[in-house]
C-alpha cells in the first residue's frame, strides 16, 4: 500500500493522507480523496492559456503587460487568494503595498466575520485533531459538510474513533444540526439531532439557547418544540468537549455577533465549547492570518502609502460598487461567478489581470490572462486548514507552468 | 426499494408462467433480490397495455454491475466519496483501527470498504458481517451515507 501521502487542496480540510499512483507523469489514480477533491486533483478540463488582449503570448511578455498596468494605476484591486499558496499571498500583500491597492479576499463576503472574531481572540477555538479526539458534542450550524466538505465528518468530526473518543459516532458522539433545511447533514444527524429554523431565525435561536441553558423558558417568535430545546440544553449541558462548526448560513443570518458572543459565554459557563469556522476555499484562512500579521486586519484593506486603511468602503463589493478602483488583479478566484452581477460589471470596464490554472467566467473578461500550476498537485506550497492550522502542500507532477508564488514574485519586482 | 407487493401490482398478475415462474409473486420476489431481470417476463415486454408498468420497473431496477456476493452494491453516480462508510465499518475498524478506523487513510489490505478515485469501492466482502454461516443484518455503512448510495440486494 501507498505510504507517501500528498495534501488534497479541494477544500479547507487540506486532507493530507492522499495517495496516488502515477502513470507517465499524470494522476492515473487516487485513494482516499472525495469525489470534490478527486475532480479538483484531476486538474481542469479547460486550461487557461497565456494571453494578452486575447492573443496568444509568452508568460515574460504578459508578466510585464501586468505589471505595467499595475504600475499605471493608482488604485489597483488586489483580489482573490483563497485559491492560492500562502507564498503567493504574502506577495500579493507587497504587490498591494507597492502599488497602494486595495487588497481583499473572498472571506469579505464569507466566513470573515467568524475568522476576524477567532483571531482577535473574541471566541474559543480548536483545532480538527482535538475534535478527533475529544468532541462528544458537534453542532453543524447553517453548515452542510456532507456536500461543502466531504470527509468532514468522517475524517474529524462525527465518525471517526480517537484517543478520548474510542467507541466513535455510535456511543461517544451527538451531532446535531441547526439549519434552514433539512439537508444531507441532517439526515445523518437524524430527526432528534435535527432543528430546523426559518430563514434569518439564527439570532432568535442563540437567544432561546441562553434562556434553555439558564433553566428560563425559551421564546422565539417562530414555531419551536420549546421541549425539544429544552431537551438540547441538557445535551448540552453535559458536553465535555462540544464544538461548533459555524457555516455560511449562521454568518448570513447574524446582523452582528453578539449573539454568538452571548451564546458562546453562556455556553462556555455551563460547559466546554469552541468554534470553528467552515472556510470552504483551501487557504482562506490563510489569506486572513497573513494579512492580520502584516497589517493587523484580516481582508478588506487599502494601503496609503506608510498608512493601512480598514474599512467596509475597502470591502471588494463595495470598492467595485463605487468604483473606486481602476485596476485588478484577481489571483485565485473568480468573482464574475461568485458575486452579483451588478457589482462585477465594473470589472469588465478596467484593465484585468487573471492568475488562475483554469478558465474562469473572469479570466473570459481579462485583458491579461497568466496560467500558473495548480497548487498541491503541480506545485507546492504552504496553507493554512480551517482551524488555523498550517500544512505543507507536495507537489505530485512536474509541470512548465510557474507557481502562483514565482508569478506574483516576478510582478512585484517588474513594478 | 421497494416492497414485493410493489412490484406485484406492476406485473401483469396473470401466473402465465412463461417466465418459468409459477406465480407472478414467485417472480415479484426473484426480481427484488436481482435474480432475474424486469424483460425477464415476456408479457410486460410484449404488449401495450404494460408499458407504463414496464417502464415504471424499468426504472426501479436500474441495471447495477458490480453486485458482490453480499448483495452490496455502490451507486457510483450517487457515492460522494465522503468515506463516512469506511470509517463506520464495524469490519474495517477491527482490521484497521489507527487508519481507517480513525477515519484517515487505510492502511492494510484486509478493509472492505475504501475510497478510490473518489467513489466507495467494495473488496474483500466475504469478510462482511451479512456474509457467510453467522451472518447479521449490518447496516453501519448503508444508514451512515448521506446520498443513499449504498444499497443491499
Amino acid at each position: 500500500m501507498e505510504n507517501d501521502y500528498y495534501v488534497c487542496t479541494g477544500c479547507a480540510l487540506l486532507c493530507d493522507d492522499i495517495g496516488v499512483e502515477l502513470e507517465g507523469g499524470k494522476l492515473n489514480k487516487v485513494h482516499t480523496a472525495c469525489r470534490k477533491g478527486f475532480a479538483f486533483m484531476k486538474g481542469c478540463t479547460n486550461p487557461m492559456e497565456c494571453a494578452v488582449n486575447g492573443e496568444r503570448t509568452d508568460i515574460d511578455s504578459a508578466i510585464k503587460e501586468a505589471a505595467s498596468i499595475l504600475r499605471n494605476a493608482e488604485r489597483p484591486l488586489i483580489f482573490g487568494h483563497a485559491n492560492s499558496s500562502s507564498g503567493a499571498q504574502k506577495k500579493a500583500i507587497d504587490i498591494a503595498r507597492k502599488t497602494n491597492g486595495f487588497i481583499d479576499d473572498t472571506s469579505s463576503f464569507c466566513q470573515g466575520p467568524m475568522v476576524e472574531a477567532i483571531m482577535e481572540g473574541k471566541l474559543k477555538t480548536c483545532t480538527l485533531d482535538d475534535v478527533r479526539h475529544k468532541a462528544d458534542v458537534i453542532i453543524y450550524w447553517g453548515a452542510d459538510p456532507a456536500n461543502s466538505h466531504p470527509r468532514h465528518m468522517s475524517r474529524y468530526s462525527y465518525f471517526p474513533r480517537g484517543k478520548e473518543r474510542q467507541r466513535g459516532w455510535e456511543e461517544d458522539r451527538t451531532a446535531i444540526t441547526i439549519d434552514v433545511r433539512k439537508s444531507d447533514t441532517a439526515e445523518i444527524c437524524g430527526q432528534n439531532g435535527f432543528y430546523q429554523i426559518p430563514v434569518k431565525g439564527d439570532a432568535e435561536f442563540m437567544d432561546a439557547m441562553v434562556s434553555a441553558l439558564s433553566g428560563k423558558i425559551p421564546k422565539t417568535s417562530y414555531d419551536l418544540d420549546k421541549k425539544k430545546l429544552l431537551e438540547l440544553a441538557s445535551i448540552l449541558k453535559k458536553a465535555k468537549f462540544g464544538v461548533i462548526f459555524a457555516g455560511l448560513g449562521m454568518v448570513y443570518a447574524l446582523d452582528d455577533r453578539e449573539p454568538l458572543y452571548k451564546l458562546m459565554d453562556k455556553l462556555n459557563s455551563v460547559s466546554n465549547f469552541h468554534l470553528i469556522p467552515m472556510a470552504g476555499h483551501y487557504n482562506m484562512r490563510g489569506f486572513n492570518e497573513n494579512l492580520f500579521e502584516e497589517t493587523g486586519y484580516i481582508n478588506r484593506v487599502k494601503f496609503s502609502g506608510e498608512e493601512v486603511l480598514h474599512g467596509p468602503e475597502y470591502s471588494v463589493v463595495e470598492a467595485l460598487r463605487q468604483k473606486a478602483v481602476d485596476a485588478a488583479l484577481v489571483i485565485g478566484a473568480d468573482p464574475l461567478s461568485s458575486l452579483p452581477r451588478s457589482v462585477v460589471r465594473y470589472l469588465e470596464e478596467i484593465p484585468l489581470i487573471v492568475i488562475d490554472p483554469c478558465h474562469t467566467l473572469t479570466s473570459v473578461k481579462a485583458n491579461v490572462t497568466i496560467p500558473c500550476g495548480l497548487v498541491g498537485v503541480e506545485t507546492g506550497g504552504s496553507a493554512v486548514r480551517m482551524d488555523g492550522i498550517e500544512i505543507e502542500v507536495k507537489q505530485i507532477v512536474d509541470t512548465d507552468r510557474l507557481s502562483d508564488e514565482e508569478i506574483m514574485t516576478r510582478i512585484s519586482e517588474a513594478l | 426499494m421497494a416492497s414485493v407487493m410493489e412490484i406485484y401490482q406492476l406485473l401483469p398478475k396473470t401466473n402465465c408462467k412463461e417466465c418459468g415462474k409459477s406465480t407472478c409473486m414467485a417472480f415479484a420476489v426473484d426480481l427484488l433480490s436481482r435474480k432475474v431481470k424486469v424483460g425477464d417476463c415476456p408479457p410486460l415486454v410484449r404488449e401495450d397495455k404494460y408499458k407504463a408498468n414496464y417502464e415504471k420497473l424499468s426504472g426501479m431496477f436500474t441495471p447495477v454491475d458490480n453486485v458482490t456476493e453480499t448483495g452490496l452494491i455502490v451507486h457510483a453516480d450517487k457515492c460522494i466519496g465522503c468515506g463516512n462508510c469506511v470509517v463506520a465499518c464495524p469490519v474495517n475498524v477491527a482490521a484497521d483501527p489507527m487508519g481507517a478506523g480513525s477515519g484517515k487513510a487505510p492502511t492494510c489490505d484486509r478493509i472492505i470498504l475504501k475510497v478510490e478515485d473518489g467513489i466507495v469501492k467494495a473488496m474483500n466482502v466475504q469478510e462482511c458481517r451479512r456474509f457467510g454461516e453467522n451472518k447479521i443484518l449490518c447496516v453501519a455503512c448503508i444508514d451512515t451515507c448521506p446520498t443513499k448510495a449504498i444499497e443491499f440486494v
